[in-house]
């Protein structure tokens, strides 16, 4: 056990630090919140900062236009991007930290020609039409249709829950190529053009009033087959690839910032009580934080942890639990959300153990898959 | 950075994993603590870690083994008096409830300093049916200190008398796991076996997740004790010794419900964890204190 960087690790931070000190200031006005397409500008032209710095896909093969970095450099890099208060990855989600990382794994040569580059250079934007009304944990029983029909696919159905799909360029799509085979033989994963005549989109509103997610109807949208990744019928492989990396580093920035977020209420708590719960979401944070380096050191050698697949689920309680006491801290002036970041990140939070897999799938899959106990019928 | 078990680490664990395995199993844990299991572990070179070179890290990881196995005793305390005397510590303003004296060469209290106790002068009465029954305990009118014992920093002993503590509870906590899964995954109700309900399936789950919480928790302190120049010393031993203390606790609970009645019983283990994590949760701080510790490093920087 060691906690001290090795020199090289260090050299990388303070690169880092000095690119983002010089970069940082560079930015321009944050976007209005509703703004759409204001914020994809933001998003995209601090992606292209990164990749002019030699920041962007990190995680990537260098073939690919990504730095190669090892997962000790990722977990420098959201430690000080985040303490930087550098921008968050925002609408580039989808495709730097899920989809670029399938193709990379996956796909075939031309499409990772199209694809990654644009990617990197915060030229393609990226959604995730994966949950459907009926398929949302039970994802494999999705039943958008994809008919063959020469050269082309033609869709036919509905996905939910699109994050940024009103301003993605393009997005991983999961349609079902075969509705005779068991549920999950039948799903080929593709990339679908969200310009292609047939889409329609419709913003959802959330819970804090603004509308990231969106409904997409298909109807008779005609996509080629050369979009599909991975062989036809073979999605729902690909789609663990996908999930892997979702679920993978995604809780990084927003555990470390969750360390300053206690910092920042610590000035305001008087009431004993209330302290020791500060202090017990506080060791919460910590505790992660630990267990995101010791999965990051596992990671190193080669040996995938048990703590990846819990980081999610116990962030997920701890952040509601910290929620709830920032709520009480603050009394009546929590009453109003403008500028109150704890009380924004109170309803944003909430979603928190329901996307990327609710709370109770991942105990699920917990006591499954580390555990080994029975399974759940699929 | 490196916080996982080094392969001179994962040596050192299986080591003393074969050794308790083999001579500290459930029958013997049973009879209770006595100066032949000291000598044994001395001989092992439990207590003697750190003068045989071993680092911090590495007795927090011979304390999460002896947590697997329950190994009664002061244990925390004679470690950090390494003289070969069987030494037990109560934390400051703690009632006079004394463990083990029948057995202790030295008491000290962790008071601004580490104070002796003059065992001589202790009117102590045996209490009849101690919580847990494998620390008996006497109860003393007064406890009147001797001195400070030489050498010995009270701010050091605290540190590492929390995380050693810690380090103990992981490893109950993580027995508990382990035997709660093993209940359920045989005993079957309803014509299957009872891991196989999902109320069951998710308890186990919750409980395997605060288990590995706080073992990334204490390692992280552990190394910390080694490297106490870096920034967050205090914080790490505070969220290490309730985290871990809690994840005993709690995971004693849970077990307790997945094994059902005979989680009840004497028979079954369970109860001797669990009343362990709570007779641990006395010692260097309890996880109140400690989640008081860490909330006020917030403001004063530590
Ligand atoms: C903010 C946000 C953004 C999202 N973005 C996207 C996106 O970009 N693309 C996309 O495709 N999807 C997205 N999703 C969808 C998300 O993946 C689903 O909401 C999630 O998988 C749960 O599905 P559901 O909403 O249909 O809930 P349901 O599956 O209906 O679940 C409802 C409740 O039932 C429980 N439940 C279901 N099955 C079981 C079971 N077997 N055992 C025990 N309990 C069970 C669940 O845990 C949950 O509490 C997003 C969701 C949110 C909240």
């Amino acid at each position: 056990m060691e906690l001290r960087y090795s020199e090289s690790d260090e050299a990388f931070r303070a690169r880092l630090a000095d690119w983002l000190a010089a970069e940082l200031p560079k930015l321009p006005a944050l976007p209005a919140r509703e703004d759409w397409s204001a914020r994809r500008r933001y998003d995209t032209d601090w992606q292209k900062r990164l990749f002019e710095g030699g920041y962007a896909g990190l995680n990537w093969p260098k073939a690919y236009g990504g730095a190669d970095a090892s997962p000790t450099e990722q977990l420098i890099f959201f430690e000080e991007t985040t303490k930087a208060k550098a921008p968050y990855v925002g609408v580039n989600f989808v495709g730097t930290l899920h989809a670029g990382p399938t193709l990379v794994e996956e796909g075939s040569d031309e499409q990772k020609a199209a694809h990654l580059p644009k990617i990197l250079a915060g030229d393609e934007v990226w959604c995730q039409g994966f949950s459907e009304p009926n398929a949302g944990s039970d994802l494999a029983s999705l039943r958008t249709r994809a008919e063959r029909d020469g050269d082309d696919s033609v869709l036919n159905g509905q996905k939910i829950w699109c994050s940024f799909g009103h301003i993605a360029d393009v997005g991983e799509f999961l349609v079902r190529t075969d509705p005779d085979a068991p549920k999950n033989r039948g799903i080929s994963w593709l990339v679908l053009p969200m310009d292609l005549p047939g889409i329609e989109i419709r913003p959802i509103k959330t819970v804090l009033g603004s509308s990231e997610f969106c409904e997409v109807f298909l109807t008779d949208v005609r996509v080629p087959v050369a979009n599909r990744v991975g062989a036809e019928n073979d999605g729902w492989r690909v789609t663990n690839v996908t999930l892997k990396y979702e679920r993978g580093t995604a809780f990084v920035s927003e555990l470390i910032d969750s360390l300053r977020l206690c910092e920042d209420l610590a000035p305001l708590v008087h009431d004993p009580v209330a302290r020791r719960e500060l202090g017990r979401s506080l060791a919460d944070f910590e505790g992660l934080w630990a267990l995101t380096k010791r999965n990051v050191s596992q990671a190193s050698r080669g040996v995938p942890g048990r703590g990846a697949m819990m980081i999610k689920l116990a962030y997920s309680e701890a952040r509601q639990r910290f929620g709830e006491l920032c709520l009480r801290v603050l009394e009546r002036d929590a009453l109003s959300i403008e500028g109150n970041e704890l009380v924004e990140e109170r309803l944003r939070t909430l979603a928190l153990p329901i996307a990327a897999g609710a709370s109770q799938i991942q105990r699920n899959i917990i006591s499954e898959r580390v555990l080994g106990l029975p399974r759940e019928p699929r | 950075m490196f916080l996982d078990l080094t392969d001179d680490q994962l040596a050192l664990r299986d080591g003393i994993r074969a050794l308790l395995d083999g001579r500290f199993g459930p029958d013997r844990i049973r009879h209770g603590f006595d100066r032949a299991m000291f000598a044994e572990l001395a001989d092992a070179g439990v207590f003697s870690l750190i003068a045989d070179g071993f680092a911090w890290a590495d007795a927090v990881v011979v304390f999460e083994q002896l947590g697997e196995f329950c190994i009664p005793g002061p244990l925390v305390a004679s470690f950090l008096a390494a003289d070969g005397r069987i030494t037990a510590a109560i934390d400051a303003g703690a009632a006079p409830v004394i463990e083990h004296l029948d057995l202790l060469d030295r008491l000290v209290v962790l008071d601004g300093a580490v104070r002796e106790v003059d065992l001589a002068q202790l009117d102590a009465t045996p209490l009849d049916w101690p919580l847990d029954p494998l620390t008996p305990v006497w109860r003393s009118a007064a406890v009147i200190e001797t001195g400070a014992l030489p050498g010995a920093d009270v701010d050091a002993w605290q540190r590492r008398g929390a995380v050693l503590t810690a380090a103990f509870c992981l490893g109950m906590s993580q027995r508990l796991v382990d035997t709660s899964v093993t209940y359920a995954a045989e005993r079957r109700q309803f014509d299957r076996p009872i891991g196989g309900f999902q109320a069951i399936k998710h308890l186990l789950a919750d409980m395997a997740v605060r288990s590995e919480v706080a073992r990334a928790a204490v390692y992280s302190a552990g190394a910390h004790l080694d490297a106490d120049e870096l920034p967050g010393l205090a914080r790490s031993v505070s969220v290490a010794k309730a985290l871990a203390g809690e994840a005993a606790i709690r995971n004693g609970k849970d077990a307790t419900q997945v094994h059902g009645g005979m989680g009840f019983t004497w028979e079954v283990d369970v109860h001797l964890y669990l009343k362990r994590a709570w007779v641990l949760d006395t010692q260097f701080g309890s996880a109140e204190h400690h989640y008081d510790l860490a909330a006020a490093s917030l403001t004063s920087g530590s």
